[in-house]
Formats: structure tokens, sequence, C-alpha cells
């Protein structure tokens, strides 16, 4: 019980070692999501709009990579940056530049997917209209992201879940270093290893409560601008 | 700019057809569309009316046959405009949209504030600029595309029944607009299947039944002296299929 209570109070106390870790789970977890929403979307949109021999086979392909295994994912990255691999040579592992990119791969899928889903759809709603008004392919994939950006941020928060809730590639890739590639996740995992299910618990609050924080503020932006545009 | 150059007129169709798997939208139709009055594209539902319009605009590539758009038979863009029966407003304001259509053709970046007003004030939505354009009613809908069609300052106007589901007065706003357009030197081709408004705006007709051109003719010649059996009941109210 007390130990419960010291876990509450450093949340409470906001201890420097804790802030740090919520920190770079955040740091994290956004950068690999905003990563991902660069190459994702306009990669989504793209295969929304064309028809080429092989489409429906990588359609399938990133659909099914919305399932891809963390631990995998993981190995994989870890196989292409340490040091006899690849891209050994930039030093990578066991930096959170390694989980971001390792995250980022995770999420990619899913954004891209649900992008391709949500373009696909309103397309067909857009397509005589926008080639009546001469839209050339460029301005059609920023219309159509743009015109569905409500929908996107779903995919975007969808993506921010995944990544936040992971635990399994960044401890191969990051190496839950204290201080330097710790997060909140691997901190959980290596609590509860360790019997301080507290300690543990309390972290899951705090991490609980950040991606509700964060879906509530986004459901939010949804209401006020759909108030005002949609 | 290049496009001034183009012309899009005549319009020639030349036995063209359209037809989706073992539906035929359109057969062999031949179809000259000069300048002059509007041109009023008339017949039942399911005549055609929409898909000659679609190819006429380049939406749709004919199965057969050939479209010619001033000597050119490539379906890129000229100074055509359409409004489609249900238009689809953009998730934006009623200003951005029309705005957005302004840019597409080509408006630079600083007169389309002047543009933008000026197209809402011919179609009577000033007032409504600011308004998210997919909360307008569909009168309102209706016109915010009208706007965006004329934002293209076309040569030809390609208009799929936008009438249909107005009331008198917004009916005749629109048709206003409408010949005010036409008097400005825009060629009408106009869908609809109401007989009074044919008589008020067109200088033809096209007659359309069951994707062939039945008849093409003057306003006058087209209800004094129909040449066919089908024209000559629609104009008598009775049931074509």
């Amino acid at each position: 019980m007390s130990e419960g209570l010291s876990a509450w109070q450093l949340i409470a106390s906001g201890d420097a070692a804790l802030i740090s870790i919520v920190r770079l789970s955040l740091t994290i977890t956004l950068a690999a999501v905003a990563v991902a929403a660069v190459v994702g979307l306009p990669l989504g949109a793209l295969l929304a709009l064309t028809r080429f021999p092989g489409r429906s086979a990588l359609v399938v392909l990133i659909n099914g990579f919305m399932g891809l295994p963390p631990v995998v994912v993981g190995l994989t990255v870890y196989l292409l940056l340490s040091r006899s691999g690849p891209l050994g040579e930039f030093g990578l592992l066991f930096t959170p530049a390694a989980m971001v990119i390792a995250q980022a791969l995770l999420v990619l899928p899913i954004i891209a997917a649900l992008t391709r889903q949500t373009i696909e759809d309103l397309w067909r709603e857009y397509r005589d209209e926008l080639t009546a008004m001469g839209v050339g392919p460029t301005g059609r994939v920023a219309t159509l992201l743009w015109d569905s950006r409500f929908s996107l941020i779903t995919a975007l928060l969808a993506g921010f879940g995944r990544a936040a809730a992971e635990v399994g590639t960044v401890m191969i890739v990051g190496g839950n270093i204290e201080g330097f590639t710790r997060t909140m996740t691997t901190t959980i995992a290596l609590e509860t290893s360790k019997g301080d299910l507290p300690l543990a618990m309390g972290l899951g609050a705090v991490l609980i409560g950040l991606i509700l924080a964060i879906n509530a503020a986004a459901w939010g932006l949804r209401l006020w601008s759909e108030q005002r545009v949609a | 700019m290049m496009r001034a150059a183009l012309t899009d007129l005549p319009l020639i169709l030349d036995r063209v057809s359209l037809s989706a798997g073992p539906t035929t939208m359109l057969d062999r139709l031949n179809l000259a569309i000069t300048p002059g009055a509007p041109t009023l594209v008339l017949g039942p539902n399911g005549a055609g009316k929409t898909s000659l319009l679609r190819v006429c605009m380049g939406l749709a590539a004919p199965s057969a046959g050939t479209v010619n758009w001033g000597g050119r038979t490539d379906r890129g863009l000229g100074r055509r405009a359409m409004l489609l029966q249900k238009p689809v407003m953009l998730r934006r304001s009623v200003a951005a949209n029309v705005a957005y259509a302004l840019a597409q053709a080509g408006c630079p970046r600083h007169h389309r504030t002047a543009r933008t007003e000026e197209l809402l004030d011919r179609v009577g939505l000033l007032g409504l600029a600011a308004r998210p354009a997919r909360r307008l009613s569909g009168g309102e809908q209706q016109r915010v595309a009208l706007a965006r069609a004329l934002a293209r300052e076309p040569e030809i106007l390609l208009l799929d029944e936008p009438t249909a589901s107005l009331d008198p007065a917004a009916t005749r706003h629109v048709e206003e607009i409408i010949l005010m357009a036409s008097q400005s030197g825009a060629k009408i081709v106009m869908a609809s299947h109401d007989l009074g408004q044919v008589r008020r705006l067109a200088g033809d007709v096209v007659f359309l039944v069951r994707g062939r051109l039945c008849e093409h003719a003057s306003v006058g010649d087209f209800f004094d002296r129909p040449s066919s059996v089908e024209a000559a009941a629609f104009i008598h109210g009775e049931l074509v299929l």
C-alpha cells in the first residue's frame, strides 16, 4: 500500500524521471505518427486515385499490414540498424530515432489503408464535379485530402493509438535504456516483471489518460470545425 | 492565354454511341451544336439526356463514334462548363466553392475575391458567402454550382435539368441567370423535361427517345410541326416510353 501511495505521489509531485519518461513516450509517438502521415496520406490518396497492374495486391498487402506483429517490425528494424546491418553505420540502434522509425513503419499501413478507403469513397462523389472543373491529378489529391480532413483525423488517431500502446517494437530497437529510451510502456513491462505493480499501474493510468485526452481534443476539434464548414 | 484562342464550337457528334455492359445509353447519335440561342435537350426519363450532356462535356468517352470540339477530338477541357443534375458541394464555404472553381479556371489570385463576389451577386447568394455550402438548400446549392460553372467563363454551358427540383420562384431566378449567360455569348445546352421551360428558353430542341435522336428542330417547328409520332405525343402530354 505504501508503495502504491509512492507511485501516485510520484505522479502528483511531478517527479523528474517520470516526467521525462512521459515526455519521451509522447515525443516518439507523435514523431512516428507525423512521419507516417507525411508518407501515408499521399500514398493512400494516390492508391485511391490510380489504377495499375498489381494495385489490388498492393491494397490487400497494405490492409493486411495494419495487423503487423510489432515484434516482427521491431526485429526487422533491429536487423537493419544493427552494427552489421545495411544501415548500421548511422549508429541509430538503441536511440529514440530508431524507435521513431520502427513505430512509423507500424503506423504507416494503418494511415495509408484508412486514407485510401476514405479518399476512394469521396472520389466517387467528387469525380464528375472535379473533372468538369478541370482539376488535374495533383489538385485532386490535395482537394480530396483537404475535404476528407475530418475523417482522416480518425485515421491519424488510430495510428496514434497503436503507437502509444505499443511495447514490443520500442523494447527491441530502443533497448529500454533508463533516461534515454525508456518509455511508459517499456517501464510498465519492466516494473511488472520486477513486481512493482503499483508503479506499473500508476503509469498505465497516466498512459490511458493521455490517450483519452488526445482523442477528446481531436473530437472537440472535429465538432468545432464541422460546425464551421461541413 | 492559349485557351482563349481555342474554341469548342461547333460541337459535332458523329455516330456517337455510349453503352455500359448490355445497356445502351446513346445509340448512333449525329448532332451539331452551333453558336446561337439555347439548345434544349428534351425527352422522357432514361432517354439519354444526361449521357448526351456528359459526352458533350467530355466526362464520358463514347463507346463508338467521335466527338469533335471546334476541330479537336481530345477530351481535354476547353472552355466548357457543366452543371450536374445533383451538384456536389465541396466541404467548404459558399465563397470558397466559387473561389476554388475560379482558381481551377486560371483566375489569378488577386482577382479571385472580387470575381467571387461578382459571381455570388449574379446568382443572388452574396448574403450566404460565408455559410458552409453543404448546409444550403437544394435550390441554393444549384445556384452555387451555377456560379462555379460561370467561373469558367464557358463558351459552352451544359446544364442537366437545373430546375428539376426547384419551386417556380427559384426556377425563374435560375432561368434568368441562364438567359443572362446566353446573352453574354455562352452557348447553352440544357436538359429539361418541362415543356414550358423549353418554350421560354429554347432556340432549338433536341428530342431523344431511348438513346436515339428522334428530332432536332427549331423550337417553333418542334411544337407546331413535330415530325415524329413520339414528339407529337410528348408535346401533348402523353406518356412516351
